[in-house]
């Protein structure tokens, strides 16, 4: 009478379709899967940006001739600066930085209009906010800008019509106006995803062990490698899932081009979310309770952010540093992400940046497996 | 009657949760007495809980009210807590503290000086037998010396009144008895005691019993006058168990339907269940030492063992969930160590708090269970279909399995375990925290198995159920002491002080005889 | 009756005590994760850019054109790699290997020679739009600054009407470690306050203390003061940590006073503690408590606190919200306290909003945590 086991992956199907309707069937873990990521990807798209507009200048002006009441006009007249203030008194520079009322402020000599209406080179002192170190650098590269438009026209009208030898073009590929907005948006959609793949994978185990059906389980004929896949592919798809959501909501609220190919996208997008479940799995089977699970998948996160090039590039990390920043995968997702939304980047860029991921994927999931198998004997 | 006589009044109270279609407590009134002890039964979802928890002022009434020495659960909660001293039935111990911590911390809140509490810890440490487990983490201990940790935790204080709700559930016998004897010595003090149980033998022990059912109030007074009070009626007479059955709508003994649709097993000449010289060491603790024993086809086997004797830990290694430092362990011949999956096959297991997946529905766990077991097509299909007819499990199919009744929710998980119909079933405590109304079909069901020629293996602290196993072995300090039928145990205590021993003296004698037999 | 009764907060505050020790998460979260943080803004993370990797188009071979990638080579902006060959180097553009290319053209040279006005183009990856700026910018620097060599070595010396001359105040080579470090603290402070105890007060909700505690005589004020203190102080050794690393190991100066470091970190931590406190006893639940705590603590710190990202270029609507969040002030007060020294105007208001909202939040805890279960 006895059915004799035929059929490896029937009890890995079912494990799969437990694990999923676990998730899907509560109204409440239905919203959590839906509506904090969207919420999380509009917040953050406008506000991790390292883009510097609407910021107020302070101008001490101590000349009272035409050259700096033109120069004046003109920074009040640029769309980078919202507000000028202009100060009476020396210390007004000091009181306004030191309160973030203006993150700069120029200050003219008595002489300014003189010295440049002599020919001379007439010094302006640009006054910076070093606490505010990214910011204030661009915004020194704006007053460059002028500054310079200013020089060239001034020398016009003196007569000194002498041209730049070389003038400097640009062309900003994949990005006409570098806006910032094309970089966050396809990077998060890479962070909320992995977000979601560490989580579920992080907290599957230890929540059927502090439930007492990971007993279930251990008695049951599954061999250690049928639940490791039965665990694994649920994340898989719910992640997999996840994103493909984040993308429809990228294409419908954001005006970002998509110009590589989808099938690549998807291709490394496996790869990627292997190498995270496996971390995830690697977290569950060595925790022993949920907080130590949430709090485990806290600490991988926290340097993954920080040192993956998404809140400052890799490149600015000293020498010793960025080969280590191979081992997290979500390096090499983000190189291939945005280059396949901005650079419609070809087939083999994407295979020479997605082989990292699948030795990190090979690696982690051995060990997850090694572990697993560890623990249940 | 003086105010001094009763302790607590219940005036026309009633308690509906948000979102509840039906009252958890309906219109109830009721005054217990001081200085004895009340019973609290019902069966599940009668509202035991619920009334204990508005008893201390933990729940809002909808209506009504309750006074306790005086003193109303809503407006002088605060003032109640120092006089009140509750367990509640998952006690929360804090499993990163030791023993002595968590009695230090509750002494503390209780306000227990410091003179006293030597004394006091004393008499706990001494009832708990936790003497020499002080150091050790809470969550180290087993699941009834957990229990009798926060039984102890709760008793700390010098409470007027004391509410325990289902203090004895994974309580073994011997500490029960204990239990109960300090209770009652607290009750001769004047302590107004009410003690929630679903323990029919420790009910008719009460002074007095509380009868809730769905919520409403159905009977108050003495455990005689319930017989009395059925027995007029006009049946013929009742025990106590009997009586309770009766009022509460009838029994459902008769032939297993379980039982009626199985096949029976081929008996096959392979022992079903062998233990070989199992031992299990944790450290330097060697927690089950050289156990051996078979078991034969279509036997009920149980363990039975004081708390933290080592019961868990054989009963772990049978089943696949320990490996044994040394032994072997088969199941119909196979080992599981070296053919686990064959073995495992053979293998039903129902676990002690009914694991089953409580965010899916019904039918998705019986799905689930049977295609983990490698059922397919058809005859997943019939058996599904067997198992919800049987278990009348048609109208819950879509609710979700954490929010059955216990009752169901113990049908389900035995039907889980079934599907694949296994050689051996494991039942862990089956049925604690269950009613009597909800045990007697369970056992019914089971002894219908074993009829059939299914092996049961069982953990009970129960003696009620220990009574309905073909053989019993007695583990105690990670030995079995003694392995025989449960007359056969009553025999060997037979004395002239105790000329008809039951199962729970005949516990007590030979794990003392023990005792006596290693320190001479 | 209704008194406060030390021996039972001493008892509770001994218990949280322990747990703490004994818990290695609690451990890992309150000083190892931060020491990861401090590694990695000290030594590992930064928006200087130093070493780009650029690519040099080199249509024109001539000694001129040399010249000019000889000027490219000699910076430390950026790792030059040169070129001749267009589509090769565009492919490294799109591989992401290097972050812009600049093109010199055939008849660069020749044109210079001839006093015609000649382009040089400077092509950009915009995926990455802060190093894309950079390169820009400095690309122009490096152009600028060799053609001025150019002249001085040669012809007519131009004079500029005007120049610019940069003074950066408080951080003079703009070390974004002496922003980066003390605004992490904030991050550091809100994971103890928020995260952990939201998970801490969930866990006694699901594993049946909170019943068994709330059932004895212990008043709420009592389990109130002894859940926030314990934490309190583990926040508060934590930031000595710290403060210690940053300034002794990572040479940042510390310019303002010790004193209104230790108040405004304490209301801080107040705040993040309140907001923990009643996330867990309205969720009851450690996951969905996580959650809530990382959405409304950790990442409002992290992104909404002017800590990296710039508040005043948000969009209006974020920058209302980060009104909202304590976050915002007390990164204002720690990077004025590290690099500028004590300016009332800014730490007043700050310290004034934090404590409201540590009020807020603690009073909602307080009417929140009744003793009742339902």
């Amino acid at each position: 009478m006895k059915k004799k086991i035929k059929n490896i992956w029937l009890p890995i199907r079912t494990l799969i379709i437990k694990e999923i309707l676990a998730v899907w069937r509560d109204k409440k873990s239905r919203i959590t899967l839906v509506v904090p990521p969207l919420i999380q990807l509009i917040i953050l798209s406008h506000a991790a940006t390292l883009d510097v507009n609407n910021i107020s200048i302070g101008i001490f002006n101590q000349d009272s001739g035409w050259y700096s009441q033109e120069l004046t006009q003109r920074i009040k007249g640029s769309p980078y600066f919202k507000h000028v203030y202009e100060y009476k008194k020396p210390q007004s520079i000091r009181e306004s930085i030191d309160k973030q009322e203006v993150i700069v402020a120029l200050q003219l000599q008595p002489n300014f209009s003189k010295l440049v209406a002599g020919g001379n080179t007439a010094p302006v002192q640009v006054i910076l906010d070093g606490r505010k170190s990214n910011a204030s650098q661009i915004v020194f590269g704006y007053l460059n800008l002028i500054f310079q438009s200013y020089n060239q026209d001034i020398l016009k009208d003196q007569g000194i019509d002498i041209p730049e030898p070389i003038t400097i073009q640009y062309r900003s590929f994949f990005n006409p106006n570098i806006e910032y907005i094309y970089f966050t948006v396809p990077s998060l959609v890479a962070i909320l995803s992995m977000i979601l793949a560490l989580m579920v994978t992080a907290m599957s185990v230890s929540r059927e062990r502090e439930n007492g059906t990971f007993d279930q389980l251990l008695v049951s004929p599954l061999q250690p490698w049928q639940i490791l896949v039965g665990k694994m592919m649920p994340a898989m798809v719910i992640s997999i899932g996840e994103s493909t959501l984040l993308m429809i909501a990228v294409l419908l609220l954001y005006n970002i081009p998509f110009k590589g190919s989808l099938i690549l996208l998807y291709f490394s997008m496996i790869i990627f979310l292997f190498s995270i479940v496996g971390i995830g799995l690697f977290i569950s089977s060595i925790c022993k309770t949920q907080q130590q699970s949430i709090l485990g998948t806290f600490v991988f996160m926290t340097p993954t952010m920080l040192l993956s090039g998404y809140a400052t590039p890799i490149e600015n990390m000293p020498l010793w540093l960025q080969p280590i920043t191979n081992i997290f995968p979500i390096k090499h997702f983000f190189i291939i992400i945005r280059g396949i939304f901005l650079k419609d980047m070809p087939t083999f860029e994407v295979l020479r940046y997605s082989w990292p991921m699948v030795l990190i994927a090979l690696f982690t999931l051995t060990l997850a497996g090694w572990m697993f198998k560890r623990r249940l004997e | 009657m003086s105010k001094n006589k009763d302790a607590i009044h219940i005036t026309s109270l009633g308690k509906t949760f948000p979102g509840a279609k039906k009252a958890a407590l309906d219109n109830i009134n009721a005054v217990i007495r001081p200085g004895i002890i009340t019973g609290l039964i019902g069966p599940d979802g009668a509202g035991k809980t619920t009334l204990l928890r508005l008893m201390t002022g933990l729940l809002l009434p909808s209506y009504g009210k309750i006074n306790v020495f005086g003193l109303d659960t809503v407006r002088d909660a605060e003032k109640l807590h120092d006089i009140t001293g509750y367990m509640p039935q998952k006690f929360g111990l804090y499993e990163d503290l030791t023993v002595i911590e968590n009695l230090d911390l509750y002494a503390a809140l209780h306000g227990i000086s410091e003179k006293e509490k030597p004394e006091v810890f004393n008499k706990m440490l001494h009832f708990t037998s936790l003497g020499p487990f002080t150091t050790r983490l809470a969550g180290n201990l087993s699941g009834g010396m957990k229990q009798k940790l926060g039984l102890a935790c709760s008793l700390l204080g010098k409470p007027k009144a004391l509410l325990l709700d289902e203090p004895s559930v994974g309580v073994d016998p011997v500490s029960r008895r204990e239990l109960w004897k300090m209770v009652s010595d607290l009750a001769t003090e004047g302590i107004c005691i009410v003690w929630s149980t679903s323990y029919l033998d420790e009910a008719d022990k009460c002074s007095e019993i509380f009868l809730l059912n769905e919520g409403k109030f159905l009977f108050y007074g003495p455990p005689k006058d319930l017989i009395k009070q059925v027995n007029k009626e006009g049946k013929e007479e009742l025990g106590f168990e009997e009586a309770f059955i009766e009022i509460l709508g009838g029994s459902h003994r008769g032939e297993s339907v379980l039982a009626k649709h199985m096949s029976s097993k081929t008996v096959k000449d392979v022992p079903p269940i062998q233990a070989k010289n199992l031992t299990k060491k944790f450290g330097d603790f060697t927690a089950a030492r050289d156990i051996s024993f078979t078991i034969k086809q279509g036997e009920i086997f149980g363990l039975l063992g004081p708390n933290g004797a080592g019961k868990s830990t054989i009963f772990k290694m049978l089943c696949g969930l320990l490996q044994p430092t040394e032994g072997h362990a088969l199941v119909s011949g196979y080992s599981l160590k070296t053919a686990p999956s064959e073995a495992r096959l053979r293998i039903g297991y129902m676990a002690q708090k009914f694991s089953l997946y409580s965010d899916l529905s019904v039918k998705e766990n019986l799905n689930f269970f049977s295609g983990v077991y490698g059922l397919m097509g058809r005859y997943r299909q019939t058996q599904m279909e067997q198992m919800i007819s049987i278990f009348e499990l048609t109208p819950y199919l879509g609710e979700n399995a954490g929010l059955l009744p216990l009752g169901f929710k113990q049908r389900l998980a035995l039907a889980c375990s079934l599907m694949h119909e296994p050689d051996v079933l494991f039942l862990d405590e089956p049925t604690s925290g269950v009613d009597p109304l909800v045990r007697e079909e369970f056992w019914n069901h089971i002894q219908g198995m074993a009829a059939k020629g299914v092996t049961i293996m069982v953990t009970t602290h129960f003696m009620e159920e220990a009574e309905y196993c073909d053989r019993i072995a007695l583990i105690y300090g990670g030995r079995s002491i003694a392995s025989e039928t449960p007359k056969a145990l009553k025999e060997m205590v037979k004395s002239k002080a105790l000329p008809k021993p039951t199962l729970e003296d005949a516990f007590i004698t030979l794990i003392e005889q023990f005792d006596q037999k290693g320190s001479l | 009756m209704n008194y406060f009764s030390f021996s039972r907060f001493w008892a509770y505050f001994k218990k949280e005590g322990k747990q703490i020790m004994r818990d290695p998460s609690t451990f890992l979260i309150a000083f190892v994760l931060p020491l990861i943080m401090m590694f990695i803004f000290g030594y590992g993370v930064s928006l200087d850019a130093d070493k780009v990797p650029l690519g040099l188009l080199l249509e024109d071979t001539s000694p001129t054109a040399r010249s000019l990638e000889n000027a490219f080579l000699g910076t430390t902006y950026f790792d030059v790699k040169t070129s001749y060959n267009r589509s090769a180097i565009e492919e490294d553009l799109t591989g992401g290997r290097v972050r812009g290319i600049v093109v010199v053209s055939q008849d660069f040279s020749k044109n210079l020679l001839n006093g015609v006005e000649t382009p040089i183009q400077v092509l950009l990856d915009g995926s990455e739009p802060n190093t894309a700026r950079f390169v820009l910018n400095y690309a122009e620097g490096v152009v600028n600054n060799w053609v001025k060599q150019q002249k001085d070595e040669g012809k007519s010396f131009l004079t500029r009407p005007l120049i610019a001359v940069p003074r950066i105040w408080f951080n003079d080579s703009l070390e974004s470690r002496y922003v980066l470090l003390p605004g992490s603290i904030a991050i550091i402070m809100t994971l103890i306050g928020t995260l952990l105890t939201a998970l801490v007060v969930a866990r006694e909700w699901e594993r049946g203390t909170m019943e068994a505690v709330m059932a004895t005589p212990l008043r709420i004020s009592e389990m109130l003061l002894a859940k926030l203190v314990p934490y309190y102080l583990l926040g508060m050794c934590a930031m000595i940590m710290c403060v210690f690393l940053t300034i002794i190991l990572f040479q940042v100066p510390f310019r303002g006073s010790y004193f209104i470091l230790f108040i405004s970190t304490s209301i801080f931590l107040l705040a993040a503690l309140g907001i923990g406190l009643v996330v867990s006893s309205t969720t009851r639940n450690q996951f969905v408590a996580s959650q809530i705590a990382i959405i409304i603590g950790f990442l409002p710190a992290f992104m909404l606190s002017g800590f990296i990202f710039e508040i005043s270029s948000m969009p209006w609507i974020i920058q209302m919200m980060t009104y909202i969040f304590p976050p915002r002030y007390f990164v204002t007060i720690l990077q004025s306290s590290f690099l500028s020294g004590t300016t009332w105007a800014l730490i007043l208001p700050s310290l004034l909003v934090m404590f409201l909202i540590a009020s807020l939040f603690l009073g909602i805890s307080a009417l929140k945590m009744v003793k009742r279960i339902d």
